[in-house]
């Protein structure tokens, strides 16, 4: 369980970016935070991993201080992945995700047979093993984001927090990450990320932060959280919410100020339409 | 490395806000620069009253040995710091613009280098020391190595920022390791041209200013001319191309003002740094995104800044005197170090 | 699923019932190996190579002491190899080494493959102080501008890391700006000094500022490897968390690594070989540039194998360009550093033109 208290954040100089904040993470659910740029979702994931100091107040992983914990105990337990990371020019896929293996080994013991095996399990379950001797840089966006994922597996971190994991990235390899956290997930990992579109949080999130100007604006499951009311709030823009014909879970429509070129199909009740829609 | 440098700018933080502040606000600079020249005139190893330096300069009577001076002496150093700095600058803001690399400089660009190569190379071979000889010298090197640097900066994929501070970088760290070969095994050539390195304007006579004065002039009248295109394609060239700029006449007169400039200033004072770095930021902060401002400002801050620091150069440790290229890195780099560590964000 | 890889590209050593446990590139003891043979062979024809003639057989005779007791001129051998010819080699092969690893070290920590020990300020510094003490000391002994040149170059590097300080962090991209801006402003000062010189005073700095490996002895051979023999092995030690902040501070510290600490140590030791280098041989450019890079084609860019071969490679280059500058202008000599030059910016200026990017 993560959990923050009255936590405060900062860059070095600066006024506070997220204040007194207070969230609890449940272990093995997804949480997605979402909010408009500036609003400090990816300073609150930083704060959460210890990239960042806090200001004031205090990060809990399982009741410890993840501020007094020593690093690599926290990094066993913890693992972040920031926003578009770039690797070495030529280093390989392998030599890339072997990285995450750091915090469980020591200098004698570099190579021992859990690092290969685990290993050889992230690179399986990325469904990157026919790559590993490719370079990094040669690889699809999609590829290298899993690969990214891959080397945070490999450090086999209960909790795993990421910032914008789709930045980048075509649609369909979108939704091939988000499947992966999913599939993780569901083996039991803990997964903290910020994400871009309300749509895709709705989907693949237990939990939605929604986060305004460093503060929390809502919190909850994505049918508590995705409602006008708070779009509006959080984003100051109207919207319509339907059911996500797939999934059913809340679907984010934006009105605009002119809703495009095209004429609305109905304004008084967009959702009928689409219900309609789906029963014709 | 410094395509990934971006200088924390908003268009806002400029001092003259308005546009009806612009062209007084040039004249200003014109006027202060006018007081600058007078009082660093009167200055030097024997100190020479207002009056005197009027006198000399409306009613000259070479019979009076302070006008002798004010003539033969200081009045060509003093406007020879006002043309290299004019030109250092303009070459520098145009660089700048062209490259969108905040930090370019006719010294990053290996311009500086190449033209001290050239001297250095045609002093060895011709053994005419003569400064008529540095200014045709000068003006190769610096024309071959804009030509060079921008050549490998280009070939095989267009010149981004960062391939031609690369392509500068080395090209300078090659040229100057010949250049020292030749000094090393030169003693001669080492012996003249070791003041000339290091940037200076002590005994710059009119014969010389005469030889460069067309060549920057000629310089500063194409960079005013593209200036409007300049301040199009700093928005990149892609944009520049969409709004149907032919972005390769412009970057040719570009180059061949850039050439004039660095080269006529290298000529005249020997290889300066950082004029060409600091004041087109100075100016950029005065008067916003505009080149067809940025350019007449940065010539006239760049005069006032090298004459600046000539008088600190003659002053500081009188009688003992600073070569103005020390001076001017002693101003530049805490400047530098100053954007580098506060404006710089990645 | 593993089991598909059946040709691991790398070489595994582990120890039964005790936790130790290595992983190197197979690529690693090959080059390696190969590198060693090269270099003893450019050393031998190095040795053979001056105005007093040896055939090869001679030279290796002598080097490994096995030259008949009567040959006829066993002492001018003996005088030859050791005293003048073999101490400058072995110096040349030692700063190759030391300027490759800082050079690596440096890339590694600010995550730019084109720093260098130059870039930093460093050798700049290390120049202005030898350059001043040499034109303030007229004749002065080549043994004191070591200690001038090192004291330069680690206040230029304290000075450059504590400006570059900002907010708990000394981000890569302002060391290597400030770094730039001294190096400029240091190298200034360094041709004010020069105006004061006497003429041959002013012709010894230019040869030191371009580097030169001339009339070096075994003082001088000693001295550099007991530096190198301290920071080597550090740096090789280092080589793990180097992997890690090459991945990016985030990732690294992510990873528990505590990123300011170790860039701090990473950076003292590669300032400390390139000082050392430089405070022996002087300014001698694009070692630091071009062996790290070319090694990276060669083992891949994890540090472990890498940062040994670099120093092996940058080595083997170094011997080999002193060959070049003793034979290009015979009987005179040029000095090391303008070899390197002539190598190493057209090797840069290719790769520039090859890749886009």
């Amino acid at each position: 369980m993560l959990q923050a208290e009255n936590l405060s954040l900062a860059y070095a100089g600066g006024t506070n970016v997220v204040h007194e904040l207070n969230l609890t993470i449940h272990p093995g659910t997804i949480t997605a935070l979402v909010g408009p740029n500036g609003c400090g979702k990816s300073t609150l994931l930083r704060g959460l991993s210890r990239l960042l100091k806090p200001t004031s107040g205090t990060v809990y992983l399982d009741g410890a201080n993840i501020h007094t914990m020593k690093a690599k105990e926290l990094a066993r337990q913890l693992g972040i992945l920031p926003q578009a990371p770039t690797a070495p020019e030529g280093l390989t896929v392998h030599e890339l995700v072997e990285q995450g293996r750091y915090p469980h080994q020591s200098w004698f013991n570099q190579w021992n047979a859990d690092d290969e095996r685990i290993v050889a399990q992230a690179l399986d379950q990325t469904n990157l093993s026919l790559f590993a001797d490719r370079a990094v840089d040669t690889l699809s966006g999609g590829q290298r984001q899993r690969a990214w994922i891959a080397l945070a597996l490999a450090q086999q971190t209960e909790v795993l927090l990421l910032d914008e994991p789709t930045t980048y990235l075509d649609l369909a390899h979108q939704i091939d990450v988000l499947d992966l956290l999913a599939e993780l997930n569901e083996r039991g990992r803990t997964i903290v990320m910020v994400l871009h579109d309300l749509n895709q949080a709705a989907r693949y999130a237990d939990t939605i932060v929604a986060l305004r100007g460093g503060q929390i604006v809502a919190h909850g499951s994505p049918d508590q959280v995705i409602v006008p009311e708070n779009i509006l709030q959080v984003f100051g823009l109207e919207a319509e919410v339907v059911r996500d014909p797939v999934t059913g879970t809340p679907l984010c429509i934006p009105i605009g100020r002119r809703s495009g070129r095209n004429r609305r199909v109905s304004a008084a009740s967009p959702g009928n339409d689409v219900q309609a829609a789906l029963s014709a | 490395m410094a395509a990934q440098v971006k200088l924390v700018q908003s268009a806002s933080t400029r001092i003259l806000g308005s546009r009806a502040w612009l062209l007084p606000g040039l004249f200003l600079c014109l006027l202060l620069l006018g007081v600058l020249l007078l009082w660093s005139i009167t200055l030097g190893a024997a100190d020479i009253t207002p009056q005197v330096v009027y006198t000399a300069l409306f009613h000259y009577d070479a019979t009076q040995f302070d006008q002798l001076i004010i003539q033969t002496v200081r009045l060509p150093r003093v406007l020879a710091g006002v043309i290299v700095g004019a030109a250092l600058a303009v070459a520098g803001a145009i660089m700048q613009g062209l490259t969108r690399n905040p930090l370019a400089d006719s010294g990053l660009l290996g311009i500086n280098a190449g033209a001290a190569f050239a001297v250095v190379l045609a002093i060895t071979l011709l053994d005419t020391p003569s400064l008529s000889l540095y200014t045709v010298a000068a003006l190769i090197g610096a024309g071959v190595a804009a030509v060079f640097v921008y050549g490998i900066g280009a070939l095989g994929g267009g010149a981004t920022p960062l391939r031609l501070t690369l392509a500068g970088v080395i090209f300078t760290a090659f040229i100057s390791s010949i250049t020292t070969a030749i000094l090393i095994q030169n003693q001669e050539t080492l012996e003249q041209i070791r003041f000339w390195t290091a940037g200076s304007l002590a005994g710059r006579d009119f014969a010389i200013i005469a030889q460069t004065v067309p060549l920057i002039a000629v310089g500063l009248g194409a960079a005013l001319l593209i200036s409007r295109q300049i301040t199009t394609i700093s928005l990149g060239e892609d944009v520049a191309a969409g709004l149907g700029q032919n972005t390769l006449i412009v970057k040719l007169v570009a180059a061949l003002a850039v050439v004039l400039l660095a080269g006529g200033a290298v000529a005249l004072a020997g290889p300066i740094g950082f004029v060409g770095l600091v004041i087109p930021q100075v100016a950029r902060f005065l008067v916003g995104a505009d080149y067809r401002w940025i350019i007449p400002y940065s010539a006239l801050i760049g005069g006032m800044l090298v004459t600046l620091a000539d008088v600190a150069a003659r002053v500081i440790l009188r009688p003992l005197e600073l070569p103005v290229g020390v001076m001017m890195a002693l101003v530049g780099a805490p400047f530098f170090i100053y954007l580098a560590r506060w404006k710089v964000r990645r | 699923m593993a089991e598909r890889r059946l040709r691991p590209t790398w070489i595994t050593v582990r120890l039964h019932h005790l936790p130790v446990s290595f992983k190197l590139d197979r690529r690693v003891p090959l080059i390696a190996f190969a590198l060693l043979i090269l270099t003893v062979i450019v050393l031998v024809v190095s040795i053979n190579y001056g105005a007093y003639n040896m055939s090869p057989l001679d030279v290796v005779q002598t080097l490994t002491g096995t030259l008949p007791a009567d040959h006829p001129n066993a002492r001018n051998f003996n005088l030859v190899v050791h005293t003048f010819r073999l101490p400058r080699i072995l110096v040349a092969f030692l700063v190759g080494a030391a300027l490759a690893t800082s050079g690596a070290i440096m890339q590694g920590i600010t995550r730019n493959p084109l720093a260098e020990p130059g870039i930093l300020g460093v050798t700049a510094g290390a120049g202005l102080a030898a350059v001043t003490l040499i034109v303030a000391v007229h004749d002065v002994p080549l043994s004191l501008l070591p200690w001038a040149a090192f004291g330069g170059a680690m206040l230029t590097t304290a000075a450059v890391y504590a400006l570059a300080w900002k907010g708990g962090s000394a981000a890569p991209v302002r060391l290597i700006l400030i770094g730039v801006a001294f190096a400029a402003v240091l190298g200034s000062l360094t041709t004010f000094v020069l105006i004061f010189g006497e003429i041959h005073d002013v012709q010894q700095a230019y040869v030191w500022l371009t580097g030169s490996v001339y009339g070096r002895n075994w003082e001088h051979v000693r001295t550099l490897a007991g530096w190198l023999l301290i920071l080597l092995p550090l740096a090789f030690v280092s080589a793990r968390s180097l992997n890690a902040l090459n991945l990016g501070d985030e990732i690294a510290q992510g990873f528990g690594v505590r990123v300011e600490r170790q860039r701090a140590v990473l950076l003292v030791i590669s300032v400390g070989l390139a000082s050392a280098a430089v405070a022996i041989a002087g300014t001698i450019g694009f070692v630091g540039l071009v062996a790290p890079h070319i090694t990276r084609r060669l083992v891949g860019p994890a540090h472990e194998g890498m940062l040994p071969i670099t120093a092996l490679f940058g080595g083997a280059l170094l011997v080999l360009a002193d060959l070049i500058s003793r034979w290009v202008l015979a009987p005179s000599e040029l000095p090391i550093g303008i070899i390197t030059a002539l190598i190493g910016a057209p090797y840069f200026l290719f790769l520039l033109v090859k890749y886009q990017k």
